[in-house]
């Protein structure tokens, strides 16, 4: 996989230019610029805290800008209700999971399809319980029952109900255990198969690396290095970047 | 013996209905705005009203006038008063409904004095009828009948329509809600001119059975209502059903067991029920899933 650092050549689904965003005073992310195109994988990296949840909120509707321009489906997002963002082809997974935990499985996938007026959504439902079996079981009964798991391949499969073509999801693989986590990433690379685009935040970068064309590690509020997994693992200052020390006292800066 | 006792059920179900429909009216709103929603008490004032305006003319006009009249108030009220104040700080929107409500309430004095009217509403309903040897009003069969109508009416509509199951997620997680493309206005105004629907339907049975309208009659209704949507468990319309029911159920009980001396006191003897309840179950009897897990 050596995919060129220059974008792919589909359409562009998100084009963040200069993008800030304060908590109060506080500032979370400082100017950074991010393109999604069509098709195409791109995982964010970095520690905790490095604003990469308040970066994806931004894209996703639910954080506003304080200063910068983001860009949806080439439509300029200023003025764009949080339940647009959906109709623009890109759907979130937040961290968390969110599911309604107090519906059934069943009424979680179905609000997956809110935007959808099409006489599909009924069987791209029966597609998901013949994928996950376990969620075709419980389907009447309340989500807020599934294991950590099955509740974070519900929220992956809800968010591709409404047929997205960018898919955000907020640290996958979070508070999830190791088996588990393989069945979330080899989910994603079913999707992304599918010519579904996948931005991604991780803290396990490793994971994010396999599945990813192109990374961007965030320290904070910043991209330090951005380019192809294999282009980030081979440079010496992937520590520093990740952990955002300064490269003189980074241990790779020798 | 038997009958006496039946009389005292059929009453206390009757008075459980509809504070069972004023609380659901009450909880629809909470659930998806996390507004207490005082104002509430005018929209049943209203449709008191508009009973008094058009029951000369035909009952089932008065009943259409009303219905139209509380959800209107209804919607402009969401629309002026709550809709700017969106996701604000609950204490500020519970202010805010305060504000409403009294402001309504003086203007409608103003509009039409404050002095009780006399309003003879169905009073074909007031004759008695026989069941199993039983003599029953026939408006308390009616008001059990609509109390219930309305209950699974609601619940239909909540479980089985596109727009219910929105308001459900909208009420659990709303911004989880929005992500997934429902949109917040269309749920939250269905939200309000469901709870003006309910109010008229209140107004009417209430007017019918006391004869009267005056300003503050949605008032008392709605206090004791909101008592009941909390010790049902506030956020879940279930619960708030079955809570107002349930005040409803022990005003009565308490009306008919009390020793005469101490009926005046039947109120504080509600409240220590209430605060019991809250004692032993502060999360209501039947607590909402889901409050906490929000984005």
């Amino acid at each position: 996989m050596s995919a060129p650092i220059d974008p792919p050549a589909g359409a562009c689904l998100v084009d963040v230019q200069g993008l800030v965003i304060r908590y109060g005073g506080v500032a979370a992310v400082q100017g950074v610029d991010l393109r999604v195109h069509e098709s195409e994988a791109v995982a964010i990296i970095g520690p905790n805290g490095a604003g990469k949840t308040s970066l994806v909120s931004a894209i996703a509707g639910i954080v506003p800008p304080a200063a910068g321009t983001i860009k949806r489906g080439g439509m300029p997002a200023r003025g764009q209700a949080l339940s647009d963002v959906v109709r623009h082809g890109i759907a979130l997974v937040p961290e968390g999971r969110n599911i309604f935990g107090g519906l059934t499985v069943l009424e979680n996938l179905r609000l997956g399809a809110t935007i959808r007026r099409d006489p599909d959504v009924l069987s791209d439902i029966d597609a998901v319980f013949v994928d996950f079996p376990i969620l075709g079981e419980r389907r009447d009964q309340p989500a807020g029952q599934l294991s950590g798991g099955e509740q974070q391949m519900l929220a992956i499969a809800r968010a591709t109900l409404s047929r997205p073509r960018l898919l955000i999801l907020d640290e996958p693989s979070l508070g999830l255990a190791p088996a588990i986590v393989d069945k979330v990433y080899a989910l994603l690379r079913q999707i992304r198969d599918r010519g579904v685009a996948l931005l991604v935040v991780e803290q396990n970068a490793a994971r994010a690396f396999a599945l990813a064309d192109r990374a961007c590690v965030m320290s904070r509020g910043a991209f330090t290095l951005t380019g192809t997994p294999d282009e980030i693992r081979r440079q010496e200052t992937f520590d520093a970047a990740y952990f955002g020390v300064a490269m003189s006292a980074g241990p790779g800066a020798a | 013996m038997i009958g006496r006792m039946l009389q005292v059920v059929v009453d206390a179900v009757s008075v459980g209905g509809l504070y069972a429909l004023t609380a659901l009216g009450i909880g629809l709103i909470f659930g998806v705005m996390r507004l207490i929603n005082f104002a509430h008490a005018q929209l049943i004032t209203i449709a008191g009203y508009a009973v008094l305006l058009l029951f000369t003319a035909s009952p089932v006009l008065a009943v259409l006038g009303a219905i139209i009249a509380a959800a209107l108030l209804a919607l402009v009220v969401e629309r002026t008063a709550f809709r700017p104040l969106r996701g604000a700080d609950p204490a500020m929107l519970l202010i805010a409904s305060f504000a409403v409500s009294f402001f309504i309430e003086k203007v409608m004095i103003m509009l039409v004095g404050s002095r009780p009217k006399g309003v003879d509403f169905l009073p074909a309903l007031a004759g008695q009828v026989e069941v199993v040897g039983i003599r029953l009003q026939l408006l308390q069969l009616v008001t059990i009948l609509v109390s219930l109508v309305l209950l699974v009416g609601t619940t239909w509509f909540l479980k089985s329509t596109r727009l219910g199951l929105e308001m459900r997620a909208a009420a659990e997680n709303f911004r989880m809600a929005e992500v997934l493309g429902v949109r917040a206005n269309r749920v939250i105004a269905t939200a309000f001119a469901l709870s003006g629907l309910l109010a008229a339907a209140v107004a009417c049975l209430f007017v019918a059975q006391t004869g009267l309208v005056q300003p503050r009659m949605g008032l008392q209704l709605v206090i004791i209502a909101f008592v009941g949507t909390v010790i049902g468990g506030l956020g879940s319309l279930p619960g708030a059903a079955f809570g107002g029911f349930l005040v409803g159920v022990a005003t009565i009980l308490l009306q008919a067991l009390l020793p005469p001396e101490l009926r005046v006191f039947r109120e504080a003897f509600l409240f220590l029920a209430v605060a019991v309840v809250l004692l032993v179950r502060p999360q209501g009897l039947i607590p909402a899933r889901g409050l906490k897990e929000r984005i």
